[in-house]
């Protein structure tokens, strides 16, 4: 194999990986719209590694850590970030080589780094999912996650998905070698206007932290809550027939943004530190009894692998 | 005689788990082989982070051929009856016999059972081992239902004879067996096949893998040491994290590097751990203990020499140690200007809802070391400030990434801050001695404070009710509670327990009854807490009888409201009158920890209960001496034999008194003693019963028990010769009167009617 030359920024990283799963048969798919923690609460992984159905995406997901922020003054730690997450069901028998190729895709070359596999048993209390895996390291350093989803939503996956996360931002830094993310090239640094990942986030790194950790209304939020939480459970209370179009809906995936939204607002009611150790576990729990809701639909549609009326 | 090589390939299998997978494997397999009849010379089993490998010498080529002589039904029975008989033997009519029985003539089948080849054998043992293993955590993959820790991805396992190796026919869920593997996954690819363990070895050597954990964890720690001796260093011991790091590679690469200039001024142990927590790095020291470099280990060997892996690996840890530098600077201010932004933050940090804020605790644990101080040696003033400084680390940055320092950092920071020694001393060692191989504190305001942390933990959490029960204890009081036993028994501090207990209680209580009140005023914001709060944050405060009137009448009107926080304050406060049940409830779980402790050195059970059974059972060092000295006692043939005649004057004497309804303990005279043996127990008790008193006022049990022991003779020889119930009363009741002296006097330790025979 001809080795890949060293990419000159942030974005060329995202465009060989894109390139790269595309031509491994991956649905090359965009961020989902709303705020979400991680690429994992994306529907085509949290919700489509549930049921029978083969699927096979890759995408670049905006993720949010409210509690991360740091004014965009920290090297290494911003509230806002890129994930980049495959998701594979069933899971390749060479998934591992096809995660390898891939770090030659963006200039990481496995003949002179070191690779391992280091054990990391994922789990999601708000998703009420779990796998087991491993941290991928490059010398030492975490690029990405590696797991096998073992259950989702409370259902079991059969088939397994296999699951892969990269931190676009820390990945990203150690193959353009560069110490501060804020100094991070974004676009090529020959360009006729050369962007810095400071020049495209440092702006909102600030604001956001402001607003994240003193500003964000509480009692606004509280009450956003409460009504995703009702609103999600309305929504899955409809029955399977939708009375205008005599169809069967169930309505999984809209659902299931309430339960985004209501996530999200729990992560910002966090990062004011407005909820206390004991009340944390509460709202993990709420939470995590929407996503199985969600799932527990989910599976109840065509997508999900429901064939209820096919016999 | 073939042998057998086994080697399950999957995908990386969790260091910590592959040595017990290894030799789970090993056990299963040939436990298996021998259930089916095979018999083997010998098996080695080995691990990689791919593999689990097993290879069994001299196995028999196949199981013996077994028979079996079964009676059936009786030759005149019902058709039906041979039938069954047929199908459960798999014979037919004509294969049986006819043979005489007691009851008459019956058939009997002969039942061949034809050895099986050890390739058969092999495939359905490693079948049943594979779909059955004892992972601590497996995993399915793709669309099949296999478990196994990571995807399992191939199977070898072949027979080995003198005229070459057969493939075992197995196929698990489209896994086919066979006789290749793969060697290192970057430096060499590709399947190769081997014929023997021996070949299998030395091809995987070629193919960069390093079969034996064992001699990876040599290899790492044979360059390591050697690289640093080299530049005149030394790497830090550290067994576990070898066996780990041997378990991350197939094809060890050790590789040393610098610590930047900029962090070398970290305290070693907080260079050490972040190393080694996140990047699995050895530290390597100079002469004077400062640690100065890393060795990591690679898993492959690079045109460069490694230099790329160690600059990225420098990288890492780079960033990794700008943060704890970053919170080791950050927290030296706070040190240094008297850590009271810490101290107040755990005024915020919720120990337990019913038992306040961590600051709260920290005034009910200084109050108490200031207590307990005098009788530990201690000074009370630094007593008092240690335990007010000794968790003012939770609150530091370096805690709070790295859990596992505190204690340390407190010393560290508290030494910065200026304060005695003693009082940075006890912040390190007042958690301890956290398990029964820790060591326990001996610096007097160590001592005070470690008391008075563990104390105020029981007496809280007794005070609210949440022991431990059963399997469950969340807070760990039994720890604490053998914490507590530790450090009085190895200092030799002799005191009364309940004391101790008495003063953790009432405070714990006062805590209890705060949060309580608290909570109850949280929802009624008119009324007026101040007068609740000032009494209650008196330590003795529930002790105030008037306070206690007013409080409780109080609590009526709240009750009015009809919240349950007010029921369970009325409750609290009427267990305020009774604090002394909760003590003694706390003792008994010091005394069943302590039975645990001294069963550990040997010391019988019955024993311990006897000690437990009478007075001063509060004073700890002194029922563990008295425990001790008895034990040697009995283990002697003096003290067996006295136990008996002690349990023989004990019996008779109590049938005696409760026949006679009077109690014989007026003395004995001596003057009408009739017999030789008599006189000779008369003689022997004059001077060992005041030598016995005076021991056992002096505490010296040892040399009561070695006094008692000389009287062993005289007792068994009164007994073999003199009547105590004789027809003279007057001879009868001196005689009892003797009894009653010398059962007096063996119950001087312990009630010994406890000893078991």
């Amino acid at each position: 194999m001809t080795r890949a030359e060293t990419p000159q920024s942030f974005q060329e990283i995202i465009l060989r990986l894109q390139t790269y799963w595309a031509g491994k048969g991956c649905a090359v798919l965009q961020p989902y719209d709303m705020e979400v923690g991680a690429g994992t609460f994306h529907p085509a992984t949290t919700l489509r590694a549930l049921g029978g159905n083969p699927w096979a995406a890759a995408y670049v997901q905006p993720s949010r850590r409210p509690t991360d922020g740091r004014y965009g003054e920290n090297p290494n730690r911003l509230q806002h970030y890129y994930q980049y997450q495959v998701l594979i069901k069933p899971s390749p028998p060479d998934l591992q080589e096809l995660y390898l190729g891939s770090l030659d895709a963006i200039g990481i070359d496995t003949e002179i780094h070191d690779i391992r596999f280091v054990e990391d048993d994922w789990e999601s209390p708000t998703l009420g999912a779990w796998g087991l895996g491993w941290e991928v390291w490059c010398d030492g350093m975490e690029v990405s996650q590696f797991t096998y989803f073992q259950q989702v939503g409370g259902h079991d996956c059969h088939p397994v998905s296999g699951e892969l996360t990269y931190g676009l931002e820390r990945l990203a830094m150690y193959v353009l070698d560069v110490d501060h993310v804020m100094d991070m090239p974004f676009n090529d640094p020959s360009a006729p206007i050369p962007l810095t990942y400071g020049d495209v986030f440092r702006q909102t790194e600030e604001e956001y932290a402001r607003w994240n950790f003193d500003t964000a209304d509480t009692a606004v939020l509280l009450d956003h809550f409460e009504e995703a939480e009702r609103h999600c459970a309305e929504i899955l209370a409809r029955p399977a027939e939708d009375p205008k179009t005599g169809k069967r809906i169930v309505m999984a995936h809209p659902a299931y943004d309430q339960c985004i939204k209501a996530s999200h607002i729990f992560n910002l009611l966090d990062a004011r530190g407005v909820i206390s150790v004991t009340e944390r576990q509460a709202y993990i729990g709420r939470v995590r009894a929407l996503a199985k809701a969600c799932a527990d639909a989910f599976v109840e549609t065509r997508a999900g692998g429901w064939q209820g009326d096919a016999a | 005689m073939p042998d057998l090589l086994i080697e399950l390939f999957s995908e990386e299998i969790p260091a910590r788990m592959q040595r017990r997978a290894a030799d789970d494997l090993k056990a299963r397999v040939t436990d298996g082989l021998v259930e089916a009849g095979l018999t083997y010379a010998g098996a080695v089993a080995h691990c990689t982070p791919r593999r689990l490998a097993l290879s069994v010498q001299g196995l028999s080529g196949e199981s013996p051929t077994t028979t079996e002589e079964r009676k059936g039904p009786r030759v005149d029975a019902p058709e039906k009856a041979l039938e069954g008989f047929l199908r459960s033997t798999g014979l037919a009519k004509d294969d049986l016999t006819i043979a005489d029985d007691k009851k008459g003539q019956v058939y009997m089948a002969r039942i061949t059972r034809a050895g099986r080849p050890a390739l058969a054998i092999v495939a359905e043992v490693l079948e049943g081992v594979i779909r059955n293993f004892p992972w601590p955590k497996s995993m399915r993959w793709g669309a099949g239902s296999l478990r196994w820790v990571r995807p399992l991805r191939s199977i070898l396992c072949i027979l080995t004879r003198e005229d070459g190796a057969e493939v075992v026919a197995l196929d698990v869920d489209g896994i086919v067996a066979g006789d290749t593997t793969e060697g290192h996954r970057f430096m060499a690819p590709g399947r190769f096949a081997v014929t023997s363990f021996d070949d299998y070895e030395a091809k995987l050597k070629r193919a960069k893998v390093v079969l034996s954990s064992e001699e990876r964890a040599e290899a790492i720690w044979q360059d390591a040491t050697n690289q640093a001796f080299a530049a005149g260093l030394e790497v830090v011991e550290d067994a576990g994290l070898l066996a780990e790091v041997a378990g991350l590679v197939e094809w060890p690469v050790v590789l040393m590097g610098e610590i930047g200039a900029d962090f070398l001024g970290l305290p070693p142990e907080v260079l050490q751990t972040s190393m080694k927590e996140h990047q699995k790095f050895f530290s390597v020291r100079d002469k004077t203990g400062a640690i100065v470099r890393f060795v990591t280990v690679a898993n492959r060997e690079t045109a460069d020499d490694g230099a790329t892996i160690l600059d990225g690996n420098n990288r890492v840890l780079s960033a990794r140690l700008a943060d704890a530098k970053f919170f080791w600077e950050n927290d030296l201010r706070v040190a240094k200007a008297g850590m009271e932004t810490w101290t107040e933050a755990l005024a915020n940090v919720t120990f337990h809802a019913k038992l306040g804020s961590q600051a709260e605790r920290i005034e009910r644990i200084a109050a108490l070391a200031r207590e307990l101080a005098p009788a530990v040696g201690a000074d009370p003033d630094l007593a008092e400030r240690a335990a007010r400084l000794a968790k003012a680390d939770l609150s530091s940055e370096m805690v709070y990434e790295f859990p596992e320092l505190q204690g340390l950092m407190g010393r560290y920071y508290a030494e910065a801050a200026g304060e005695d020694p003693a009082v940075a001393r006890a912040a390190e060692e007042h958690y301890s001695p956290l398990g029964p191989s820790d060591n326990v504190p001996t610096a007097p305001v160590s001592v005070a404070v470690a008391l008075a942390d563990k104390l105020d933990t029981l007496a809280g959490f007794w005070a609210i009710d949440e022991k431990p029960t059963g399997s469950k204890d969340p807070y760990a009081l039994r720890r604490a509670a053998l914490g507590v036993i530790r450090l009085v028994l190895e200092n030799q501090f002799e005191g009364s327990m309940i004391e101790m207990l008495r003063l953790a209680a009432a405070k714990a209580f006062s805590a209890d009854m705060l949060t309580s009140v608290r909570y109850i005023f949280d929802a009624n914001e008119d009324m007026d807490i101040a007068p609740f709060e000032q009494a209650f944050s008196e330590p003795s405060g529930w002790k105030d009888e008037e306070l206690a009137v007013r409080y409780e009448s109080a609590i009526a009107d709240y009750s009015s409201y009809g919240s349950s926080p007010a029921e369970y304050v009325l409750q609290r406060g009427r267990s305020l009158h009774d604090p002394d049940g909760t003590v003694a409830d706390l003792l008994t779980f010091f005394h069943d920890r302590l039975k645990q402790h001294l069963r550990s050195e040997d010391v019988r059970h019955d024993v311990i209960d006897a000690v437990l059974t009478g007075d001063r059972t509060d004073d700890l060092a002194n029922v563990t001496a008295r425990a001790r000295a008895l034990n040697g006692f009995l283990g002697t043939e003096d003290g067996e034999n006295l136990i008996q005649g002690y349990k023989r004057a004990k019996n008779i004497l109590d049938q005696a008194e409760a026949a006679d309804g009077v109690e014989y303990s007026y003395g004995a005279d001596p003057k009408l003693a009739e017999t030789d043996e008599e006189r000779a127990l008369f003689a022997a008790l004059a001077p060992a019963t005041p030598a016995i008193e005076a021991a056992l006022a002096a505490e010296d049990y040892p040399a009561a028990m070695a006094a008692l022991a000389g009287l062993r003779a005289p007792i068994d020889a009164f007994f073999e010769a003199v009547q105590i119930n004789a027809d003279n009363a007057i001879l009868r009741r001196n005689r009892l009167n003797l009894l009653s002296e010398i059962v007096r006097l063996c119950q001087g330790i312990a009630d010994l009617g406890r000893i078991s025979a």
